[in-house]
């Protein structure tokens, strides 16, 4: 049941004996909230309301996190805000919720929240028995190892007999026995509660390798190591952790706004549509780039927002590309892999917007 | 033959003879904890003084000392006292808090308890909360979900406090009563909460409350984690009380229905002013466990002081100053619980010398 309480381990909350109680209570909310809500309920409610009410993590760099003076920022952030002000008009129409790993999906099933923006790995038992529903992909992560240089592992399959730090009530733990157990090795598990701690001892060489999601070993490398160049990421990805927004199940229209939002953000970077030139590229001759910002074409209203509604996030918060650069960038995490666009060879990749 | 000269009894020296070296064992533990002060000082008042970073200063000036990083703090002092409260209005939680520190002041005056303190207090906090939402008299409103640090683990605290003394009168009163119904009740109530761990009742509060409500409906979510703490501890003070209750003699009871008074002019006059004195240093001490206690509504997602100093520090560039961050909050929760057992400590001996007059 608490498969993939994933990159919330960075912030050390996750309790191995919680995940009983929220078993129980997920197991509840499955019963009592088999088939509530019905079409543009939500919608109609944030309208009336003039705010979404977003779910984020309590604190984690890159994604969702209070600045020194309060203000959310990060990737997760921004795509509420970009949401905000496709449907209201205005960027800053957002009510953050942060909620700990263990109260996300409970809160988004009781309508605390409109939706989840909360760095949550998509799953087909999260999909399939929660209630709720992934609208699409935000953010490509898997699961990594890093050693100190000096070791001179150059593989995972080196590792044998290592001690490995993790933390602890994740599903970092189970996939690290896994993976460890599929290619027939040992390893000594070294298992922390919080961030800091963990991290703090794999830097003073308690452990030989600390193995979490690729962005927050990417984090650990800018942030925490004294000297980046002495530690090295292992090429192996052992696990797939997609990320993005979740809705309760129920309410298609909203569902529909907020898997197309994702995709707006996507294909503006693809046309090369942003925040600075968008008022310019209203006047585009290329028909994907005028039905995206509304020119020609009712694409916001076949949604039920305005016309105008990819234009205002993207004056809001700017294309994906954007959003990731202002905010992933910065926590040591260039962009490779598949967080690049499919033209680029990655995996991000909108739907037709027509 | 002259005697030995009697060693002095007064002086630094008799007085280290008398405490610290009276005899073999009280000398090894004495020798030993020197020892342990002079290898711990030092090199803690290098790391937190004489190698520190103080003021503003980049977290690279910090990587590069080997001592404490105060820069960090200078930097997310107000993220951690206010959390997410917006940044041009925290100097209304500020203001708050002086208005509440002034009311602690008044109330340590023993000779200004009474109906009217009771007034102020009330006033004080509607002002406070007041001063928190706004929405009035050109404050902007401020909806409590942002309310945060230092602010809301006070408003929890008092107000938590403020509810749940009264209500654990009632029910320790209940507890002793002859109606069996009203027995019974407060009786199942007060055994059920003290059955539960508060963080199990927070969990209820916050996950499955919202569960039993049709969707949209749903109830604020700081006022299910106050309700959640006034609970809790009204069960715990009602069994401080019940102690105090039993510890006054059967004979106070009998007089006051001699002297006539009905059941609750006995208990309001003669009983419970009794035994709430002798109940005094058990409910301190409920309040102090219960003052740390609300930091565990980090759990459900409020920002108490705890929580927002986790948020401070989940900033990658400040993270590696964490041990800085949990020695402030440290610091402010001591001088907070220091204060109030040093307050009952004082009422106490207030107390006695009245029992001894």
């Amino acid at each position: 049941m608490n498969s993939t309480i994933r990159t919330d381990i960075q912030e050390g909350i996750a309790m191995r004996n919680m995940s009983r109680y929220v078993c129980l209570f997920i197991a509840f909310t499955v019963v009592v909230l088999a088939g509530t809500a019905h079409a543009g309920e939500v919608l109609d409610a944030v309208v009336a309301r003039d705010s979404v009410r977003c779910g984020v993590s309590t604190g984690l760099a890159g994604f969702a996190i209070a600045d020194s003076t309060g203000n959310w920022t990060g990737l997760d952030a921004d795509y509420c805000r970009a949401l905000a002000a496709a449907v209201l008009g205005d960027g800053a129409k957002v009510t953050y919720v942060p909620l700990s790993p263990q109260q996300r999906f409970t809160a988004l099933q009781a309508g605390e929240v409109d939706l989840l923006s909360r760095n949550t790995t998509w799953t087909l038992t999260r999909d399939a028995s929660l209630g709720l529903v992934f609208a699409g992909v935000t953010f490509y992560d898997g699961q990594g190892f890093m050693v100190p240089k000096d070791l001179g592992v150059q593989s995972a399959e080196e590792l044998d007999g290592a001690e490995v730090c993790v933390l602890t009530g994740t599903t970092t733990e189970l996939n690290l026995a896994d993976y460890f157990r599929a290619n027939g090795m040992n390893f000594k598990p070294v298992v922390f509660e919080s961030l800091e701690e963990s991290v703090t001892a794999f830097l003073n060489g308690r452990c030989q390798v600390y193995t979490t999601d690729r962005s927050g070993l990417a984090a650990i490398l800018a942030s925490d190591a004294p000297n980046p160049d002495d530690y090295v990421i292992l090429p192996e990805t052992i696990s797939k952790e997609p990320l993005g927004p979740v809705v309760r199940r129920g309410d298609d229209a909203w569902f529909t706004i907020v898997k197309w939002m994702v995709y707006a953000l996507i294909e503006a970077e693809e046309k090369g549509v942003t925040q600075a030139n968008v008022a310019a590229m209203m006047d585009s001759q290329d028909p994907v780039i005028q039905r995206l910002l509304g020119t020609s074409g009712d694409m916001g209203q076949k949604l039920g927002l305005s016309n105008a509604w990819a234009v205002q996030a993207i004056q809001a918060v700017g294309n994906y590309g954007e959003i990731y650069d202002r905010n992933v960038i910065p926590i040591g995490l260039p962009r490779v892999g598949s967080n690049r666009l499919w033209t680029n060879g990655g995996l991000m990749y909108a739907m037709p917007l027509r | 033959m002259a005697a030995a000269p009697a060693p002095p009894r007064l002086g630094a020296v008799a007085w280290l003879r008398a405490n610290l070296f009276s005899n073999w064992s009280n000398t090894v533990l004495t020798l030993l904890g020197l020892f342990l002060l002079v290898r711990a000082l030092p090199p803690l008042f290098d790391w937190g003084v004489a190698h520190a970073v103080w003021g503003a200063a980049d977290p690279d000036v910090c990587k590069a000392a080997s001592g404490a990083c105060w820069a960090m703090i200078h930097e997310k002092y107000r993220l951690i006292l206010f959390g997410r409260y917006p940044y041009a209005e925290q100097w209304r939680p500020l203001l708050g808090l002086v208005l509440l520190v002034v009311m602690i002041g008044l109330s340590c005056n023993r000779n200004a308890w009474g109906l009217r303190l009771a007034e102020a207090w009330g006033a004080a906090l509607a002002a406070w909360l007041l001063l928190m939402w706004g929405g009035v008299a050109g404050l902007t409103f401020v909806p409590n979900n942002l309310w945060g640090g230092l602010p809301l683990t006070l408003i929890l605290t008092v107000i938590g406090l403020a509810i749940a003394f009264p209500l654990s009168i009632f029910l320790a009163l209940g507890r002793r009563s002859r109606m069996p119904v009203i027995r019974i009740l407060c009786r199942v109530y007060i055994e059920l909460i003290r059955g539960v761990p508060l963080i199990s009742l927070l969990f209820m509060a916050s996950f499955m409350l919202p569960l039993f409500l049709p969707t949209g409906v749903s109830i604020d979510e700081v006022l299910r984690a106050q309700v959640a703490i006034i609970l809790f501890s009204a069960a715990y003070l009602a069994e401080a009380v019940r102690g105090g209750l039993q510890a006054i003699p059967k004979g106070q009871h009998e007089a006051a229905h001699a002297l006539g008074l009905s059941y609750w002019q006995a208990q309001r006059k003669i009983i419970l002013p009794q035994a709430i004195a002798v109940a005094i240093p058990a409910i301190v001490n409920i309040f102090i466990g219960l003052f740390k206690d609300t930091s565990l509504v980090a759990i459900v997602s409020l920002t108490d002081l705890l929580l927002a100093m986790r948020q401070a520090i989940a900033d990658p560039q400040w993270r590696r100053f964490f041990v800085e961050g949990y020695v402030f909050i440290a610091l402010i929760y001591f001088v907070v619980c220091f204060f109030m057992s040093k307050y009952s400590q004082y009422l106490e001996t207030q107390f006695r010398s009245g029992q001894q007059r």
